[in-house]
């Protein structure tokens, strides 16, 4: 019975997962498209602008792995080596924080985006060793540049 | 109150410094919420109930951090940084910490 409910589980996770991971790379290619005018900078910021204004912004997703995914990583970890269903599934949230932060900014007609910092999470069940989990809380921010006269309109 | 993660204020400068200020909140979600996300861990992807927690815990830990630097008299916030830790399952706990100063 347990096999039975395992298989329909996997088959699940992997027409699902595989669905739901395609649709979301070709979505987030879509909008990173639309915002590649509104620049994101990982260096702090030394000039002096006395015309612009600075506002904090993030953006930040929690990201699942499916069944599949779990069930081939955990027999990939015997072996090691690189684990590729994992590093799409960060990928793909590290993407999606960068964006949602990019469409905050773009909201308040930024123009730039400085001192980008990345923070990656495990949230969930992880102390729970049987029902762990995989699942990443990416969180992003940085602060947005404005210009005053944008700014002053608004 | 003005917030940064860069060490100035665009446009402004610093005429006074309060030193660290900081703002932290643990939360966790009903156990339905948690169920939810066990299911949907199933076939992967976003799971909106866990971002809803973390955005409202962040904005609970930034609201206690400006609290306090209203309380020292600043009126901007710099180099604002967040981290996060998982105290137990499902609790996250969040910290926002910065430097209080104040600009002209």
């Amino acid at each position: 019975m347990e096999i039975i409910v395992t298989l329909v589980l996997l088959a699940f996770g992997y027409i699902f997962g595989q669905y739901h991971e395609k649709k979301h790379f070709k979505a987030l290619r879509k909008r990173e498209r639309r915002l590649i005018k509104l620049p994101v900078e990982v260096g702090t910021f030394k000039e002096d602008c006395d015309d612009m204004k600075g506002v904090l912004v993030s953006g930040h997703v929690v990201i699942g792995s499916d069944y599949f995914k779990n069930f081939v990583t955990n027999l990939k970890g015997l072996f090691g080596g690189q684990m590729g269903h994992y590093e799409r599934l960060v990928d793909r949230g590290r993407r999606e924080a960068i964006l949602r932060m990019k469409e905050e900014a773009k909201k308040i007609k930024a123009t730039r985006i400085v001192n980008l910092r990345i923070e990656t999470s495990r949230v969930g069940n992880i102390h729970n060793k049987r029902n762990s989990l995989p699942c990443v809380e990416v969180f992003a921010y940085g602060t947005a540049l404005i210009e005053k006269r944008s700014f002053e309109r608004t | 109150m003005e917030i940064t993660n860069i060490e100035n204020i665009p446009g402004k400068t610093i005429v006074e410094h309060f030193g660290v200020v900081l703002g932290s909140s643990v939360r966790a979600k009903h156990a339905g919420r948690d169920l939810m996300a066990g299911l949907k861990n199933i076939v992967g992807g976003e799971l909106a109930g866990y971002t809803e927690l973390l955005r409202e815990s962040r904005k609970e830990a930034q609201t206690r951090m400006i609290a306090q630097a209203k309380s020292v008299g600043a009126n901007a916030i710099v180099n604002v940084r967040f981290s996060t830790s998982s105290i137990t399952a499902g609790a996250a706990e969040i910290l926002c910490y910065g430097t209080a100063v104040k600009v002209k």
